[in-house]
């Protein structure tokens, strides 16, 4: 008897009134009895021999414990996927501020005196910073040619369409910066250590269970020995996925070496230089159109920088491959891409996970092969349109109806898009503030890629106490965007019971299931329906204990629970996710069904240019998409606007300055986010497709928000100054060098 | 361990109760709120007074805690979030910031909240224009702040 009581209606927040009160526990607000405070000494060179370190004088040493990369008792990397990555540098370091030795005091001010007084001696070895260099290679910093992973996506002949007499050839290369996360609460965690109790660690993070994989490994303990608790965590965005496997294996090393609690939280300026960041990149697309607009072939070559280590680049480069094409149906296609090493601190996940940055390049490039062919934007795009029954890049057939077309109308009709192109084009002829208006259409796939979810396995969990509430088991986290919320709504419908009668339990890997990681736009989708499907679970237990009908109220099923509790002590089920029998994959060619589900949008973007400061300004924003049914549609509007302004950010004004490797502008004073003051209205409108798939038929929509405002922002400001710029961000430096040029 | 030097008695005012903190005349007041008194509802997000999530009102003006040392607060009349409520009773502000889904992680929220209602008892109707200046100082990375000024309009617009 599922209902829609709570699906589709903007139920209140379960952990708000902590939340407003300040009364919800970050970690930095906990303190353990007898706790020390832990530090990073770190590399003060981007490659080089560590020849020495020096302790300074004037600090009590022998009170400090000190660990190095002798003192790790397991395996010394971060376990992740090619595990390349050390706890703590041994002989080498790879990238400026790598971690080389660890310290903890009970003291944390006499600590950060006392970290400053550690110099690490390194014998400089050359280094490589840019993607060309890496390419080149100017020096071989990683395997034998510095590339981390390389893919290839081919559809149809690409080769065999440049000669053709009626088509026209289009190329462009197009750049992004790397992004810092800034989520406000910066990385932190607690942990105690000791051979009796093994390893329990409290922290923010996404991805529990990411940590408890690495603990296992550092610690050479069983899986048992090892818990990882999340707190409540101050935004991730992709900066908590695999970074915290980090801290959270130095504060574990301090912890096991000194016997006590160790607390370590990085301050602002440590987060901004030493964790991760978004993967700046390259692409370079040719284009062949034909005369009348259709596209014909595609040639895309498309880079990431990751950085020192290989974390998880060839997984955002996955991403960013798959989605290098966008929403359009074109015969015939070729994706290059490469993931490759520089001596810069590991770029890693960041909401959209590589896939704003191919996005980026292609919009923009249709863009200009709008223009070489006489059409508008959008009639271009208009003509190659993916519809059902159509192909992706990858050969994936679109089984539900798209209604891209749909969405432009749309987003026009709310933009009044046409009159202002018009209108703009004409003022600005002279105008000091000049005006403009874009878009980008796009599309973002929900889940782990191809068989990554079959690889997942997840695992949910759900039991009914005797009192007849609801405890939902899984290590989704709530990390801001609605998790225990949108799982308390789905499980409630699912048993047409009381949003307040379901509880999401905090993760903690010693009561929760592996749900998988709370990343790539999968938690509502994915995850949301195994916790509709072990709901359903308990009802059936339930029935065949014939202790309930099809139908109930509340107080019958209390009253049931009670009964079985009462007769077997526990109700509970755990499910596990099975891959639905149509979805296909070939991992070997990456052809076939990449995605169980795309979300797809248009949107807009208005912009002032002002020719006297350069500065350019978002006027107004407006967000179209379809993402399947909308399960929360405050939760879903929020995630919406907080993507969008985080994409104005990557646009506009985050410049992360390196300097030999080192991120220059490491303060909130000098690396800018928008405020309140800098961002436009965002109006948000959802199309309402459902997902058989997806709980509810909902679809993923974390992600998607990220990839729209960069291209549609450029191609407005492309509008306003007739200029076309192809990289962000896009600085009043650039404007201002660019225009006085021309 | 390291010897503290000059540890001085100051008198203030926190949320309503007199407190007599004995700690460093430079402590920052930031510190001797989480620490000292347990008011951890007061974040850390930067340390340099850019992002304001340590927003606290200090005779009813808006400030980083992370700016001001301890010795500046003697006789001051201090808020912080805790004491917004009354009891079990949110101030308006909250519930409009739970209502209009203002909050998403919520690091930024005890701040943010703390400047909506300094900005409400400044400007009990203000414009979207003083909407945004007047929270231009507290930085959110989550919500692209359009639901946090719904919750501005809806809590000037219910009654406190």
């Amino acid at each position: 008897m599922s209902s829609d009581k709570n699906i589709g209606k903007s139920v209140p927040r379960k952990e708000g009134r902590a939340k407003v009160t300040g009364a919800a526990r970050y970690v930095d607000d906990l303190r353990l009895p007898d706790m020390l405070h832990g530090v990073t000494v770190r590399s003060p060179a981007a490659r080089g021999r560590i020849n020495a370190v020096h302790f300074g004088e004037g600090i009590p040493w022998d009170e400090f414990t000190i660990v190095t990369a002798r003192d790790v008792p397991g395996a010394n990397y971060v376990a992740l996927i090619l595990n390349d990555q050390p706890y703590l540098a041994d002989a080498v370091v790879n990238h400026a501020e790598e971690p080389v030795l660890l310290l903890a005091h009970p003291d944390k001010y006499l600590l950060e005196e006392a970290r400053r007084a550690v110099r690490v001696e390194i014998e400089p070895l050359p280094a490589v910073f840019t993607i060309e260099e890496s390419l080149a290679p100017k020096e071989v910093i990683w395997g034998e040619d510095n590339v981390f992973k390389t893919f290839l996506v081919e559809k149809g002949s690409v080769d065999e369409v440049w000669d053709s007499p009626d088509v026209i050839i289009v190329e462009g290369e197009y750049r992004t910066g790397a992004q810092e996360q800034l989520y406000i609460e910066t990385n932190g965690v607690i942990a105690e250590a000791n051979p009796e109790l093994g390893v329990v660690v409290r922290g923010s993070m996404q991805c529990p269970y990411y940590i408890h994989k690495a603990l296992v490994k550092l610690f050479d303990l069983p899986e048992e020995k090892i818990r990882v608790i999340q707190t409540e965590t101050g935004g991730g965005f992709g900066g908590k996925e695999e970074y915290p496997s980090m801290i959270a294996g130095h504060a574990a090393l301090l912890a096991w070496k000194s016997g006590r609690p160790v607390k370590m939280i990085y301050d602002r300026a440590e987060d901004m230089v030493a964790t991760t960041k978004r993967h700046p990149s390259r692409t370079r697309h040719r284009t062949a159109v034909t005369r009348d607009g259709k596209l014909l072939g595609m040639d895309i070559d498309f880079v990431v920088d990751g950085g020192a280590y290989a974390t998880l680049s060839s997984v955002v480069l996955s991403r960013g491959t798959i989605h290098a094409a966008g929403p359009y149906n074109c015969p015939n296609v070729r994706i290059r891409s490469q993931a490759v090493a520089t001596n810069v601190p590991p770029h890693g996940a960041f909401r959209g996970f590589g896939a704003p940055q191919s996005i980026f390049a292609i919009e923009r490039q249709l863009d200009k092969v709008a223009a070489a062919v006489n059409l508008s934007p959008d009639e271009l795009r208009r003509r190659n349109f993916i519809q059902r029954g159509e192909t992706t890049a990858t050969g994936q057939v679109i089984h539900e109806d798209v209604d891209l077309d749909g969405l432009l109308d749309r987003a026009f009709e709310l933009t009044d898009y046409h009159a202002k192109r018009e209108r703009f084009a004409r003022e600005n002829e002279g105008a000091r503030t000049k005006r403009g208006i874009g878009f980008a259409s796009f599309m973002h796939g929900a889940g782990f890629t191809g068989s990554g979810e079959k690889y997942l396995q997840s695992i949910v969990g759900c039991e009914a106490t005797a009192d007849g509430r609801l405890r939902v088991l899984a290590a989704s986290t709530e990390i801001g965007q609605g998790t225990k919320t949108v799982f308390a709504q789905i499980a409630a419908d699912a048993l047409g019971l009381d949003y307040d009668t379901v509880d999401v339990v905090q993760p903690d890997t010693a009561d929760v299931p592996n749900s998988g990681p709370t990343v790539a736009s999968r938690t509502t989708m994915i995850v949301g329906k195994l916790v509709e499907s072990a709901a359903l679970q308990l009802k059936e237990m339930l029935k065949a204990a014939g202790l309930l009908g099809d139908t109930f109220t509340q107080d019958e099923w209390a009253r049931a629970c009670a009964e079985y509790v009462g007769t077997h002590r526990t109700l509970k089920t755990h499910v596990q996710y099975q891959q639905p029998g149509d979805i296909e994959w070939d991992d070997e060619h990456y052809r076939g069904d990449a995605y169980g589900a795309y979300a797809w949008a248009v949107y807009v973007a208005e912009v002032s240019v002002d020719m006297l400061t350069y500065e350019a300004h978002v006027e107004d924003f407006v967000a179209v998409q379809e993402v399947g049914r909308v399960i929360h549609p405050v939760l879903a509007a929020g995630q919406i606007e907080g993507g969008v302004a985080q994409g104005i950010g990557w646009t506009l004004y985050e410049n992360v300055v390196w300097r030999d490797g080192r991120m220059a502008n490491g303060q909130m004073t000098n690396y800018i986010i928008p405020t309140s003051a800098d961002i436009p209205p965002i109006r948000v409108h959802f199309f309402e497709n459902p997902y058989a798939g997806g709980p509810g038929g909902a679809k993923g929509i974390g992600e998607l928000p990220m990839d729209g405002p960069a291209p549609a922002i450029l191609n407005a400001i492309e509008h306003a100054t007739g200029v076309a710029f192809d990289h962000v961000p896009l600085t009043p430096e650039t404007v201002m060098e660019t225009l006085t040029a021309e | 361990m390291s010897e503290a030097p000059g540890k001085i008695s100051i008198r203030c005012n926190v949320n309503g109760e007199a407190v007599t903190l004995d700690t460093h005349p430079l402590a920052r007041l930031l510190d001797v709120l989480r620490e000292e008194l347990g008011l951890t509802g007061t974040k850390e997000g930067c340390g340099e007074g850019e992002c304001g999530a340590c927003s606290v009102l200090i005779n009813g003006e808006l400030v980083n805690s992370c700016l001001v040392p301890a010795v500046q607060v003697q006789d001051a009349d201090i808020r912080t979030v805790e004491g917004l409520t009354d009891g079990e009773r949110l101030h308006a502000v909250q519930r409009a910031m739970i209502e209009c889904g203002g909050a998403q992680c919520g690091i930024c929220t005890p701040g943010m909240v703390l400047a909506a209602v300094n900005l409400l008892e400044r400007t009990p109707r203000p414009t979207e224009a003083d909407i945004r200046e007047g929270l231009a100082g507290n930085l959110c990375r989550c919500t692209g702040y359009m639901k946090i000024f719904d919750a501005v309009v809806r809590a000037c617009n219910s009654a406190v």
